[in-house]
């Protein structure tokens, strides 16, 4: 049993012109594999149009700690928002 | 429901930390692998959702059992469809398990020599079609009554593979209760198997919601955390009130003469299932308990040349492309 198989994290595009979308993961063997299984297993009822897979282990992630760090200095820059900004309305749309 | 009983682990934590975990899970926040959580809560949701993917996993085995025998090919394709969505639903609830660090091989091998369990229910035998037409409507009927509040548990990993099987469900239900009508309607021969696949199945399939509240120590601190979201009464009580009507409309005698109509409680009233049945089947003297882990043990066991042989493979033309780089 210590023979497992890597877990790979499953991408699929659900309709042309979108994103691929993390819908969860699975073990296979290899990549290709990998790619067959997912097929069986995320998208049985036309959930896809694309399929990526990645080894679980190459991902890189941010740690829940580092939120802060993170994300609050965008919380101070409300000018990259449209509505920050007033435009008379004769202007008109913009 | 297909975690029946799972026992909650005491807890050993920082009493502030605790506070701010339980503040997260009150205002509807989802709690992410990578958070920090209350060692109670990592191994209670580990014992649960590992049971869960146990029993879709072990549930499929009374369905196979009558994929080559299906009336006619287009029942056959539905079966084989619909079977095949459980492993599906097995295998979404094991990659939420090992988000909590638990291996699948450890939840395997815990499965495969007892150490954990699966639901009771699956330890009833499929007799004859008509079984399997009852295990597709009242089953999945049961545990779709357990697994849509749980889209809303605490647990993200857990809450996501929940709105995804229960988008796979209702055909599961459906196609148990159009199998279940033919016959109804059917032959008298044929409307009997019917009647008597709801008169078995009926008390077991109330079993799969656990003993009742009364006798549940374990349920106050999942409700808290949210990995619990009704009592066991409550969903058997839902169970009973929309299947009695369906029960009704096929023609068929209650399986309980206890089921009446009370009109004070705005509920069925009905007999409870035999608890020390239960507790046996849950100690593993059902019908089919030994049936059900010795073709689990064996698949595995007969898998495992092809497991070997695929990764075997796998790493030498893995090794071969390094080399040519
Ligand atoms: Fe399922
Ligand atoms: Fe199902």
């Amino acid at each position: 049993m210590k023979n497992e198989w890597p877990l790979w994290e499953i991408f699929i595009r659900g309709q042309h012109g979108m994103s691929h979308r993390h819908v969860g993961s699975l073990h296979a063997p290899d990549a290709e594999m990998a790619i067959k299984n997912a097929r069986d297993v995320y998208t049985r009822r036309n959930e896809g149009v694309s399929i990526w897979v990645v080894e679980a282990n190459h991902i890189a992630a941010s740690s829940p700690g580092d939120k802060g760090p993170l994300y609050e200095p965008s919380e101070s820059k409300v000018y990259r928002h449209p509505t920050f900004f007033d435009i008379p309305e004769e202007v008109g749309a913009m | 429901m297909y975690a029946q009983m799972v026992k909650s682990e005491a807890t050993n934590d920082d009493p502030e930390k605790l506070a701010a975990f339980q503040e997260r899970i009150d205002r509807g926040e989802k709690i992410e692998p990578k958070d920090w959580m209350p060692e109670g809560y990592r191994k209670t949701l580990i014992r649960q959702i590992g049971q869960h993917a146990h029993s879709e996993i072990v549930g499929q085995l009374p369905e196979g059992n009558w994929i080559t025998r299906a009336p006619t090919l287009e029942r056959k394709a539905i079966l084989l469809a619909k079977v095949q969505d459980e492993a599906g639903h097995g295998l979404y609830l094991y990659c939420a398990a090992e988000t909590m660090g638990v291996s699948r091989d450890e939840l395997t091998e815990m499965l495969l020599d007892g150490r954990m369990k699966y639901s009771s229910i699956f330890n009833y035998p499929t007799l004859n079609w008509a079984d399997i037409g009852a295990v597709g409507w009242l089953v999945d009927g049961a545990a779709i009554m357990n697994q849509v509040p749980l889209q809303r548990t605490s647990f993200g990993p857990y809450s996501r593979a929940m709105i995804r099987i229960c988008k796979e469900e209702s055909f599961h239900q459906r196609q148990g209760y159009d199998a279940i009508r033919k016959m109804a309607e059917g032959t008298p021969e044929q409307k009997k198997m019917a009647q008597d696949a709801v008169n078995r199945l009926w008390f077991p399939s109330l079993m799969m919601f656990g003993p009742s509240d009364k006798d549940s120590t374990h349920s106050e601190q999942s409700m808290k955390w949210k990995i619990k979201i009704n009592t066991n009464d409550e969903l058997r009580q839902k169970f009973v009130d929309q299947t009695v009507p369906q029960i009704e409309f096929l023609g068929l005698d209650l399986p309980d003469p206890g089921i009446k109509w009370n009109e004070e409680r705005g509920h069925y009233d009905y007999t409870d299932p035999d608890w020390s049945e239960f507790f046996d089947v849950i100690k593993g003297n059902g019908p089919c308990n030994v049936d059900r882990l010795a073709a689990r043990n064996k698949a595995w066991d007969d898998g495992a040349w092809v497991r070997d042989g695929l990764l075997a493979h796998a790493q030498k033309k893995a090794a071969r492309k390094h080399a040519a780089e």
